[in-house]
């Protein structure tokens, strides 16, 4: 059997965009290895969303429900897709590369003794067998990858296509797991939300990224960084930093982009007084195009950029926030 | 309090990685190696959990090559109070990796078995929950936060959006730590001098067939060139109209 478990992962009520990706790979991939494409979600309140994902691919849909899936958890979540995995006789199972995702995948494999291709950013059949390429060393190379036995793989977030919405449907039938909320080793107690709608680096699909050229927030890179903000919310970005800026305490660790920091490729990143250090170049050379803004017409960062800009933040921020508004006004 | 920090060896960061003649692996001609960056802030969270509960052990578990020992005495002079070493000159996956680790920790004490959220080379995030698994102890991946209270972890974890997660996990239990935990200290001439004479549990790894097999290793598709627009504020504009008509991003 060559069945394809697609671990679609819901958020706010509804299927996440991740996981309409994840599905939109799984169908592509099931049709192509002659088999069916099995959607599984988890969640409580999510009936009349389940019954829309063979709309997006899905052969047929699993729903789990009930207390352990009130919030994340991964013990429940791992044993869920495990069971589902065996249950269903996949040959390939898939989530999408998220916290959730990574957070459970690789204990579902291991229950299953099945390895895991993580973040991948392709997925094929190759006479006959699922075949998945991913980056490592945070982009410098890329390896393609077979499973012996099962393929368990997590995928990049924007990566594949969202599949458009269908004239197809799906049968949804309820799955049990069997778990009791005292199996559970690990309980979340709470959510701590960071600002309100803050984008994701890791997740937005236009970044733009402050290097230490814009100096201290504190001091007399106020300004700049007053307008990396704007010119984010004018164009619908998320900020992200060098490490250099994370280090220096002028911005949170969560925006760090690069090889220690968050891996992104976005549709646009824009890199401004970033010099482009290779760890730095190594999380966001997958982008899929680069603008860079430094003063120094020699920085490195201009090696991958497809367009430069020489000049100051001080000068070129407020003229882009300009440029930008006009053009996305008319 | 026992806790083992599992630490991985990896290239540098600032190695040029260029696939190998095999075609599959990378080509160490030339490359450095050092603790792989986010098992830094594992070892720091082990080292300042014993200091903060007197008669606690902390010990530092490599899978790799030979050479590793090197690694594996820069944790003891950082605090860590023993080292083991597994040895094996082959690339494992996560899942084989995880099993090596497991089998060896299960021959040990262990309240809390720390790691890297990611590894800087092989960037699986697996090997962690994973080993977790394979021990059936509890996990939180991505730790921001963590104090150890009464046989439980409290730990806070990233999540999208700028936004945390607070859990708990029962002890014993598997953590992978991210940037923002800690910290992380130098190696001090005391400890460098005391992990000289530290002996090192040393020995073969026994380590399962990987099950995740490279096919290739290609260095990423190359950057077509770019264009410098023009300089200062007046590019702008330049700039808003080719993404918007070559480059058709927004
Ligand atoms: C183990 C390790 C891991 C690392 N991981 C990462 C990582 O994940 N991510 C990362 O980013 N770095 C990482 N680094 C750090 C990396 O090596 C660089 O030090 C860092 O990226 C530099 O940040 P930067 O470009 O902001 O600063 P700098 O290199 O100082 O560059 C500042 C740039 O701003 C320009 N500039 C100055 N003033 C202005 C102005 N007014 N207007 C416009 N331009 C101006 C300058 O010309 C220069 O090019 C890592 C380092 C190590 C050792
Ligand atoms: N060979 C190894 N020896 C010891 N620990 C390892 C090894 N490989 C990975 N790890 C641990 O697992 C973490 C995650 O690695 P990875 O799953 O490759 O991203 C690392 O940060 C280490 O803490």
């Amino acid at each position: 059997m060559s069945n394809v478990l697609v671990f679609v992962e819901a958020k706010d009520g509804k299927a996440s965009k991740a996981g309409l990706q994840a599905l939109g790979a799984g169908a592509a991939l099931a049709a192509s290895l002659g088999g069916k494409c099995i959607a599984l979600l988890a969640g409580n309140g999510l009936d009349a969303e389940a019954a829309t994902l063979g709309a997006y691919g899905a052969s047929r849909t699993l729903l789990a429900s009930g207390e352990a899936f009130s919030k994340h958890s991964p013990d429940a979540m791992a044993r869920l897709i495990a069971n589902q995995a065996q249950a269903q006789g996949a040959a390939v199972v898939l989530a999408s590369a998220t916290s959730v995702g990574k957070d459970c995948m690789p204990r579902a494999a291991a229950m299953m003794k099945c390895g895991l291709a993580s973040d991948i950013v392709e997925l094929r059949a190759e006479g006959g067998k699922p075949v998945a390429v991913r980056p490592v060393f945070a982009g410098k190379a890329r390896v393609t990858v077979q499973a012996s036995g099962a393929l368990f793989a997590t995928l990049r977030p924007n990566v594949f296509a969202t599949p458009a919405r269908g004239g197809g449907s799906a049968p949804v039938e309820a799955v049990k797991v069997a778990f009791s909320l005292a199996d559970l080793k690990a309980v979340v107690k709470e959510i701590v939300s960071g600002a309100a709608g803050k984008l994701d680096v890791a997740e937005a699909e236009i970044v733009c990224s402050g290097g230490r050229g814009m100096k201290d927030p504190a001091g007399e890179g106020k300004q700049n960084w007053a307008n990396l903000e704007k010119l984010a919310a004018t164009i619908g970005a998320a900020v992200g930093a060098s490490r250099a800026v994370v280090d220096a305490g002028w911005r949170p660790h969560g925006e760090q982009v690069g090889q220690t920091g968050k891996t992104v490729s976005p549709k646009l990143y824009i890199a401004v007084a970033i010099s482009g250090a290779i760890q730095h170049l190594a999380g966001m050379s997958g982008s899929k195009v680069i603008v860079a803004v430094n003063k120094d017409a020699q920085a490195p960062i201009f090696k991958v950029a497809d367009y430069g800009i020489v000049g100051s933040a001080e000068d070129v921020l407020p003229a882009l926030i300009e440029a930008f508004a006009a053009a996305l006004k008319g | 309090m026992n806790i083992i920090v599992c630490v991985r060896r990896a290239p540098v960061t600032d190695a040029r990685i260029k696939p190998g003649a095999d075609g599959r692996n990378y080509d160490p001609a030339g490359v450095n190696y050092d603790i792989s960056e986010y098992d830094k802030f594992a070892l720091e969270a082990g080292i300042a959990l014993k200091e903060k509960n007197p008669g606690s052990k902390v010990t530092a578990v490599i899978l790799g090559v030979k050479d590793s020992a090197k690694e594996l005495r820069t944790c003891i002079a950082t605090g860590c109070d023993a080292g083991v070493l597994l040895i094996s000159d082959k690339e494992h996956d996560a899942f084989a990796t995880a099993s090596a680790l497991a089998a060896k920790i299960k021959t040990l004490p262990h309240d809390l078995v720390l790691f890297g959220h990611i590894s800087v080379d092989n960037q699986s995030s697996a090997v962690g929950p994973m080993t977790a698994e394979l021990l059936g102890i509890g996990c939180a991946t991505v730790v921001t936060g963590l104090s150890v209270e009464g046989g439980v972890a409290h730990v806070e974890r990233e999540i999208e959006g700028g936004k945390r997660e607070k859990l708990e996990v029962r002890l014993p239990c598997a953590l992978t730590c991210q940037k923002g935990l800690n910290k992380p200290r130098s190696a001090s001439m005391k400890g460098i001098m005391a992990a000289k004479n530290t002996k090192l549990d040393e020995g073969p790894a026994a380590v399962p067939a990987n099950l995740i097999n490279v096919l290739k290793m290609e260095p990423p598709a190359p950057r077509p060139a770019g264009k410098i627009v023009g300089e200062g504020p007046d590019a702008a504009r330049k700039l808003v109209e080719l993404l918007r008509n070559e480059a058709k991003v927004i």
